[in-house]
């Protein structure tokens, strides 16, 4: 991969500058405590748009009154220089008091919650509930021809269960995106 | 708004407590309790309440009314760089906020500490599209260091005064506070400043001791090191720059710095190697190239300093010296990276290199230093000159030397593109402060305002705004605001009636199609001025040079000079976009620049 980058930059005419070499994308949990205050998502969100970095999911909710905090959960992906420049970008910004890569700190946990629809009669819905009791999915409504289960687990364990209700009848889907915590003592204010 | 607020609740407005203040007041007040002297600004609907208390406080406080809001940013620029004060500006909502947003973003890429208040729509009614209504703080908010949207009067004074301390804090940079017109009229109580040490926000200026020994014990064995220093350098103060001359001369080594750094270092001294970067002096890109030890002081590895970063310096340990953790590993990996402020890890260094008593290769580096002459020897700025016409290097040259002469302070601004690389290269500044270019950004229209700003702080100096044809266009309503105030700016056109630095890439690089990059119809530049009620005067042959720059020297107001130059004169040494620093082109080689490669 490199090298054919290399070979097309060697081979390209242009006088301006070739495209930096590529590296391996890796994926990152971040925890960022922010001050609670209105803006400060948007602050966030901004550093990631305008240097054009990538966010695969994102939570928020204020998590400390007293102390008017929020957490935001952030899984973004980049090249290992990408990830680190994430994070010093985000730690410059006024409101944002804590920012810990969960990924580089240690062994954590990740879940998500979703509500998941379906629509449907007879065997299918039957199959519906029974898939439902395997993966622990609790039915939060029903009707007699439907069902809203919630789901809390990994993201893949949340898309295997979404896979299996597509010819079951899914009609309608709604994800909270990770939230995720370090394991063991450790609390967000441990020094990485 | 922040926790500083949080914990420390205002008493609630009652109209019977003396101790309360409008808003408009607490907002005056603060701004005289944070040192302010001068506001730019321009007055509309939603900061009539604050004009109004401006117009009451003249005596504490001085407003200089620009001709358009870009102006006063641009000018409350000028000031905070040749004071190393934060800047002021006062604008309206609306049209005179989305005016700022130039010189915010400008004051974001130069690290320019700056305060600018903008007036918005009464609270409600924002989110109605009211008349003059834009959404400030969501506008401004990339381009400020951080902004602010005040609700309530009685948080005004701390809002204030939090702000002033995040301008200047850490790596200085522009904030907005945003302030609706009903809270300008509420009542509030105002509070003094908290404590430097007591704000919330505080960013890491404190070397690390360990790194700071590694990277002296580094500089103490190299064979061919070199100082790259920049505007964070500046930023730190004077002593940063008192503190950098001790260190390069306690060590040794050569010096190159950054357009933004120039000044921090003099220089006239044997161990300047001039500016580098695109269009940086060629030994100065060959010492960067060659080095094996670079130590990086307040610069932040811009693509028109580092060229093609592949092949940036490839031999070199690389020392990193600053502020913002974010301008570490950013575009170049470095190997000592240290989060300090330039005069702290300056003075740690010297202790450090004092206390081991390092003793730098002299063998080593005074083979370095033959290299170096050998390169310098290229004399990479030389120029044909012309007895017909008036080269844009020998007018700057004919003016640094009339200006050495000149007894006064001296003070540079720059416009953008050609005219400014000229500047740099042919003017010197051995003092910091003296230089306010738009470096980052690369704003046209820069220099005028700036040069306003600059000659408001330093009234008995003198400031040149070193200007193209182009550029002066674009903010050339400031030379109101000059004869206004009885500012005696000098205004120096290097006028080519080209865009010219566009020309040069469209000549060099886009075949020689020059698409939209000549005026066909500059205007009378000295009648201009005298229109203004200025000084115009003009030099079409190089033997009128010397007296039109005297006569521009003797003028006790807004001067013009318009120097007609060589239409076709091109910047050199450059590095071409995405080339390294030994891939240089130097004037001889422009005719053999292969131009097809487009």
């Amino acid at each position: 991969m490199i090298q054919a980058i290399k070979k097309k930059n060697r081979n390209s005419k242009s006088v301006y500058a070739p495209n930096p070499l590529q590296q391996e994308e890796e994926s990152h949990t971040l925890a960022i405590v922010v001050e609670n205050e209105p803006g400060v998502l948007a602050r966030v969100i901004g550093r990631f748009t305008g240097r054009g970095y990538n966010i695969d999911s994102l939570t928020v909710a204020e998590t400390d009154h007293e102390e008017n905090t929020s957490r935001i959960t952030i899984v973004c992906s980049g090249t290992p220089a990408v990830i680190e420049q994430i994070k010093a970008q985000l730690r410059q910004i006024v409101p944002v008091k804590r920012v810990r890569d969960l990924t580089t700190f240690g062994p954590h946990i990740e879940r998500e919650l979703a509500l998941i629809k379906v629509a449907g009669t007879g065997e299918k819905r039957i199959e519906a509930l029974r898939l439902a009791d395997v993966f622990r999915a609790q039915p939060l409504d029903s009707t007699l021809e439907s069902f809203v289960f919630e789901l809390t687990g990994t993201t893949e364990k949340v898309n295997a269960f979404i896979d299996l209700m597509k010819p079951l009848g899914l009609v309608d889907v709604s994800r909270t995106g990770i939230a995720a915590i370090s394991r063991g003592s450790t609390t967000h204010d441990d020094k990485d | 708004m922040s926790t500083t607020e949080a914990k420390n609740h205002a008493p609630k407005a009652t109209p019977n407590n003396p101790d309360q203040m409008t808003g408009a007041e607490i907002i005056i007040q603060a701004l005289i309790d944070q040192g302010v002297e001068v506001v730019f600004g321009y007055p509309g609907g939603a900061v009539l309440p604050i004009y109004d208390e401006i117009f009451k406080n003249q005596d504490k406080i001085k407003h200089v009314l620009v001709r358009q809001e870009g102006g006063a940013l641009h000018a409350a620029e000028g000031y905070a760089r040749s004071t190393g004060k934060v800047g002021c500006a006062l604008v309206t909502s609306g049209p005179g906020a989305t005016n700022a947003v130039t010189g915010l973003t400008d004051a974001l890429l130069d690290s320019i500490p700056l305060v600018c208040i903008t007036g918005q729509v009464p609270t409600f009614l924002v989110g109605t599209d009211a008349f003059q209504e834009a959404d400030t703080t969501g506008i401004t908010r990339p381009c400020t260091k951080h902004n602010y949207l005040i609700k309530d009067a009685n948080k005004v004074a701390d809002i204030i005064h939090e702000a002033f301390h995040v301008a200047r804090s850490g790596r200085p940079g522009p904030v907005v506070i945003d302030i609706p017109k009903d809270v300008q009229f509420a009542k509030g109580a105002y509070k003094k400043a908290l404590k430097p040490s007591l704000q919330t926000y505080q960013p890491k200026t404190e070397a690390d001791r360990a790194a700071i020994e590694a990277a002296v014990a580094l500089m103490a064995n190299a064979k061919k090191p070199v100082f790259y220093t920049g505007g964070g350098v500046i930023n730190a103060g004077t002593e940063a720059s008192k503190l950098l001359r001790e260190l390069v001369r306690e060590t040794g080594f050569p010096i190159t710095s950054t357009l933004m750094g120039l000044g921090a270092y003099p220089a006239s001294d044997k161990q300047w190697l001039g500016m580098l970067g695109m269009h940086g002096t060629f030994e100065a890109n060959l010492a960067m190239h060659d080095c094996d030890v670079m130590i990086n002081i307040g610069a932040r590895f811009d693509d028109r300093v580092t060229g093609r970063t592949d092949k940036f310096s490839p031999h070199s340990t690389k020392i990193h010296i600053d502020i913002d953790p974010s301008s570490i590993n950013k575009n170049i990996h470095v190997d000592i990276p240290i989060v300090a402020d330039a005069a702290s890890a300056l003075k740690m260094m010297i202790d450090v290199w004092k206390k081991h008593r390092y003793k730098a290769d002299r063998e080593a580096l005074d083979k370095w230093r033959k290299q170096i002459e050998g390169w310098r020897a290229k004399n990479c700025l030389a120029y044909k000159n012309s007895d017909t016409v008036i080269k844009p290097q020998y007018a700057l040259e004919r003016l640094r030397d009339a200006l050495a002469k000149d007894p006064r302070e001296k003070y540079i601004t720059t416009e953008v593109g050609q005219h400014q690389m000229w500047a740099a290269q042919f003017l010197p500044f051995n003092e910091p402060n003296r230089w306010m270019t738009s470096g980052g950004l690369g704003t046209m229209g820069y220099g005028l305002p700036a040069a306003v700003g600059v000659q408001m702080a330093h009234k008995d100096s003198l400031v040149v705004n070193i200007s193209g044809d182009g550029s002066v266009q674009m903010n050339i309503q400031e030379i109101g605001t000059a004869i206004q105030y009885k500012l005696p700016v000098k205004i120096f056109i290097l006028n080519n009636s080209w865009l010219g630095m566009v020309r040069q890439w469209q000549e060099l690089l886009h075949g020689e199609r020059y698409s939209e990059t000549y005026s066909e119809s500059l205007p009378d530049f000295v009648k201009l001025a005298e229109a203004y009620g200025g000084v115009g005067l003009r030099a079409e042959t190089p033997d009128e040079l010397d007296d039109v720059i005297e006569k521009m020297l003797k003028t006790d107001r807004l001067t013009i000079v318009d120097v007609c130059v060589d239409q076709r004169e091109n910047i050199f040494p450059m590095i071409p976009s995405g080339k390294a620093h030994n891939e240089m082109i130097l004037s001889p080689d422009a005719d053999k620049f292969d131009k097809s490669l487009v």
